[in-house]
């Protein structure tokens, strides 16, 4: 661990020892920005690398799981990657002929099949020494224990964690959903009609049952793990280690496959909006009203079963939520965030009296802080929350505000911190969040009432002193 | 949270934790304000069987022993259905053996009649010196064995669980998988749950991952005394004066000579704590979750300036000073929730050292020592002053180092007088005076 001592007198930073952490309590001079300002927010999660390893049969969800898992860690800042074996291999073999290539006594396959396995996991050493990767997530079958053997020891050779997910499901119709869902349209059987690439498939999850050796409570027991079964109704967890185990368990925990939509729209136009202020505790303005009305015809046109409502404490997001007659839930936390000393002042105004920390926002739109308020990394963390609520749920519709919008947003559609604060979430406008094989199908819904339009681009040329609208 | 109450059923052999469990999740439920209670049926026996006489009494065989077992189990099962329906309950947390299927229909029945969800907490253990040290640390010195020595308890209670070993009926995977449960085994070794239902039950199975029994202190601190604090200002981003910096010196010398093993150590973002961290020359993480709260348009402001620009939220806050929220800032009730992910992480360490603010160290120390929504915003948390917290049985020690280097006094009581036909604002008032009238006040420029 580093030190960077840099006396308290100075004017141009406090450094704050332990993590790499630097706390700009004063104006910087307006020549540079260095590179290595940041203001973090949260805590470590763990201390050293941690590699995630799959382990089921095919279409047991292995790949949903890593996917949407490295969503959720990415989108707490926790740096996660997915290297998935079958994507190495469609990269070494150009073309799937069919399932004799899974074969256990295919010998030439079964060279080739540990070559790209042993690629993957130089890419991960790479991933965690060279790109600052903090967790590892290896989507592979990992169905035998000498697979497994030679995962650990070349973790326990580099000091990596490592935490094993097992899915395992005997339920036909899951699995014939998932592989209509995602296995016929994958890149192996682009060439196949729809009843052979089944049939092949199946065949292909044969080659792998014999040599199935699931995790054991009793012969695994010194290892770390969850055991899935049947999607979600039971869970065997052994030796949870750290803290971000902990995390990815109880996340594991709250998902869930039964299909759903996510309504996502911001209160109606408010009177501070008008005025083009930031922030602040308005009511609506009269075409506010006019939106959270048509918001609720809107609704019922949706025909929604047992759609749960939920708002933020402000007054804007209560009222357009007022408006729909139905029962609906407040939450602090989908507060919008807070502007500090810059609360219900326009741009210009802030541009005029802070001109300084107006241009570190647009450097660093995602960790800027406003004095005595918010970044959107606080928000992230303070909205965290609300997205494993979300996750337990099902049919929501959540009212909130443009840059709460901009975080859930980024959260569905596996945003970047460098996109998230410039997505466009505009008045007026339900998305509809569906979600679909390994992503979000999104349906934007403009309801046709007028409203002024808040949304700032990112500035194309990065002056410190200039913004112009 | 959740719709319709929680019956929670413990499962499992005497000495296995279920009362650690019960009592520690209670504590848990009731601080992010989940009205919680357990009810122990052992206590319920020993209001029906005045004296204990020995493990005869548990004897499968003995007739007349278990009816009173049964009624004891009736007994708590009625006044469980009245905190849940009659008094406003959310959870109910059923303390007992329930170690026969048959004992566990009777409850599930209960609970359908009566329209509560149920979630068994099973905890199986076989590990002979964790049971041991079990019996030495709760049972030893529980009513029924007063008038005993230590070996012939030891020696009744062994005797006590074999005759619940032969009709034991652990929950099964199989048997049992409509039902709604976590197994806890070896302590936490392993865990095996089954159909969470709801929100609420999430958060328990999640909460019951992350305890351990580990033996481990936690130190609650605030930081050293401000340049605000001396001026008699809340809130604000000050630092330390020069006597908060002797406190930090004197913070370092004290955890030195503790010897602690492995200590961590947490500040909160704001320049006060962090300065105090410094003088420490440790590593140490910093949680915005631990910043102080935020009193909004009050900030920077003396007590008696907020007393005469917002006389009436000023007086609001006396009456209700848990909820409260200042205008655009936070209430005692939201900074709970905001701590819940640092009490989360408290759990899963060991050694930690927390240095904080007055708001906030009361959150922390209400949960560790089950204070109320009530008492929590006056509990006494002095500047320079250490709290040393180790579990231990079913609560907390808490040993008060006052490190010897003066300090303002920022602790406001509660208005003691009520009068209902007395103006609050008068009553406000007296507490200001009486904050300045304190002897380590007295010297400083108010």
């Amino acid at each position: 661990m580093i030190i960077y001592k840099i006396p308290l007198s100075s004017h141009k930073f406090q450094y704050i020892s332990g993590k790499f952490q630097i706390w700009n309590i004063s104006k910087i001079p307006q020549t540079k920005f260095p590179e290595n300002f940041r203001k973090s927010s949260r805590p470590q999660f763990t201390n050293c690398p941690t590699m995630i390893v799959m382990v089921g049969l095919p279409a047991r969800g292995k790949t949903y799981i890593s996917k949407k898992l490295t969503r959720y860690l990415n989108w707490i800042g926790v740096p996660t990657q997915v290297f998935n074996l079958g994507q190495y291999r469609r990269e070494v073999l150009q073309t799937y002929k069919n399932y004799e290539f899974f074969r256990p006594d295919n010998e030439e396959a079964m060279k080739i099949r540990r070559a790209y396995a042993s690629n993957a996991l130089k890419d991960i050493a790479s991933y965690f020494t060279k790109e600052q990767g903090q967790v590892a997530v290896l989507d592979a079958t990992n169905t035998t224990r000498e697979r497994r053997g030679v995962i650990i020891n070349f973790a326990k050779e580099k000091g990596y964690k490592v935490f094993f997910i097992e899915s395992v499901c005997d339920d036909p119709e899951i699995i014939e959903a998932n592989t209509m869902q995602v296995k016929l349209s994958s890149p192996d059987y682009e060439n196949y009609d729809k009843e052979e690439a089944l049939v092949d498939f199946l065949k292909r999850i044969d080659c792998y049952k014999m040599s199935y050796v699931p995790l054991d409570e009793e012969k695994d027991r010194h290892l770390s793990f969850i055991k899935i079964f049947n999607v979600g109704s039971r869970y065997l967890v052994n030796r949870v280690q750290d803290h971000i185990q902990s995390r990815i368990v109880y996340y594991l925990m709250n998902i869930h496959v039964t299909p759903r939509s996510i309504y996502l729209s911001r209160h109606g136009e408010s009177e501070l909006n008008l005025l083009g202020r930031i922030g602040g505790d308005t009511g609506l303005s009269s075409q506010g009203q006019k939106y959270a009305k048509a918001l609720a015809e809107f609704i019922r046109g949706q025909s929604i079963k047992d759609l749960k409502v939920w708002t933020s404490h402000m007054k804007r997001t209560i009222q357009t939520a007022e408006a729909l007659g139905v029962p609906y839930e407040q939450w602090k936390a989908l507060n919008e965030i807070d502007a500090g000393v810059c609360e219900e002042m326009t741009y210009e105004e802030i541009q005029a009296t802070h001109p300084e920390e107006f241009a570190l926002r647009d450097q660093d739109k995602y960790r800027y802080r406003y004095p005595k308020g918010e970044s959107y990394e606080d928000l992230v963390h303070r909205l965290e929350p609300v997205i494993m609520e979300l996750e337990r749920q099902e049919n929501v519709l959540v009212i909130c505000h443009q840059a709460v919008m901009r975080c859930l947003l980024a959260y569905f559609l596996d945003k970047s911190e460098d996109d998230l604060p410039y997505l466009k979430c505009p008045l007026h406008t339900v998305l509809k969040l569906t979600p679909l094989a390994y992503g979000c199908k999104v349906e934007s819904f403009y309801l046709n009432i007028q409203a002024v339009n808040t949304h700032r681009d990112r500035p194309t040329v990065k002056s410190l002193l200039c913004e112009s609208e | 949270m959740t719709n319709c109450p929680t019956l929670i059923v413990t499962v499992g052999l005497p000495a296995r934790g279920k009362t650690y469990i019960s009592k520690k999740l209670t504590r848990y439920l009731n601080w992010i304000d989940v009205p919680t209670k357990e009810f122990n049926v052992g206590q319920y026996r020993r209001e029906c069987v005045k004296i204990y006489k020995s493990f005869e009494f548990f004897r499968p065989d003995n007739e007349e022993g278990l009816k009173i077992r049964k009624q004891c189990a009736l007994a708590a099962l009625n006044d469980v259905r009245q905190f849940l329906t009659d008094e406003g309950g959310q959870v109910a947390v059923f303390d007992a053996t329930n170690t026969t299927r048959e004992r566990r229909e009777t409850i599930l029945r209960f609970a359908e009649q009566n329209g509560f969800k149920v979630f068994f907490v099973e905890s199986v253990c076989e590990d002979p010196d964790v049971i041991a040290e079990n019996i030495v640390q709760v049972k030893l010195g529980c009513p029924d064995y007063t008038h005993c020595n230590t070996e012939d308890a030891v020696a009744d209670f062994m005797k006590r669980i074999k005759c619940y070993e032969n009709s034991y009926q652990p929950l099964d995977e199989e048997l049992d998988r409509d039902l709604s449960f976590i197994k806890i085994i070896d302590v936490g070794r392993r865990y095996l749950v089954n159909r969470v239902q709801d929100h609420i039950q999430s958060r328990i199975v999640y909460y019951l991952m992350n305890i351990h029994i580990t033996p481990r202190s936690i130190y609650l601190c605030r930081h050293g005394e401000s340049d605000l604090n001396i001026k008699g200002r809340i809130g604000g981003d000050s630092g330390l004066s020069a006597r908060g910096k002797e406190f930090a010196k004197a913070l370092g010398q004290f955890i030195q000579s503790q010897n602690i093993r492995d200590l961590k150590v947490w500040t909160s973002q704001m320049k006060r704590t962090i300065q105090t961290a410094e003088a420490l020359g440790v590593p140490y993480e910093q949680w915005k979750a631990l910043n102080e709260i935020d009193a909004g348009v009050c900030e920077e402001l003396m007590y008696e300036e907020i007393q005469q620009k917002y006389p009436l939220e000023f007086a609001l806050r006396d009456q209700d000073k848990y909820r409260y929220r200042y205008p655009k800032g936070e209430s005692y009730e939201d900074l709970v929730q905001r701590l819940e992910p640092v009490i989360m992480e408290l759990e899963r360490q060991e050694n930690v050292l927390v240095i904080c603010h007055q708001a906030v160290m009361r959150c922390l120390l209400a949960y560790f020592l089950d204070k109320t929504a009530e008492e929590l915003p006056y509990l006494k948390c002095a500047l320079h002053t250490v709290l040393k917290l180790t579990p231990m049985a079913y609560g907390c020690k808490v040993e008060s180092v006052c490190l010897n280097v003066d300090a303002v006094n920022t602790h406001r009581d509660r208005p003691s007088v009520r009068f209902t036909n007395t103006h609050p604002l008068s009553m406000s008032f007296l507490t200001v005076l009486l904050h300045r009238r304190h002897p380590l006040n007295s010297s400083v420029n108010m």
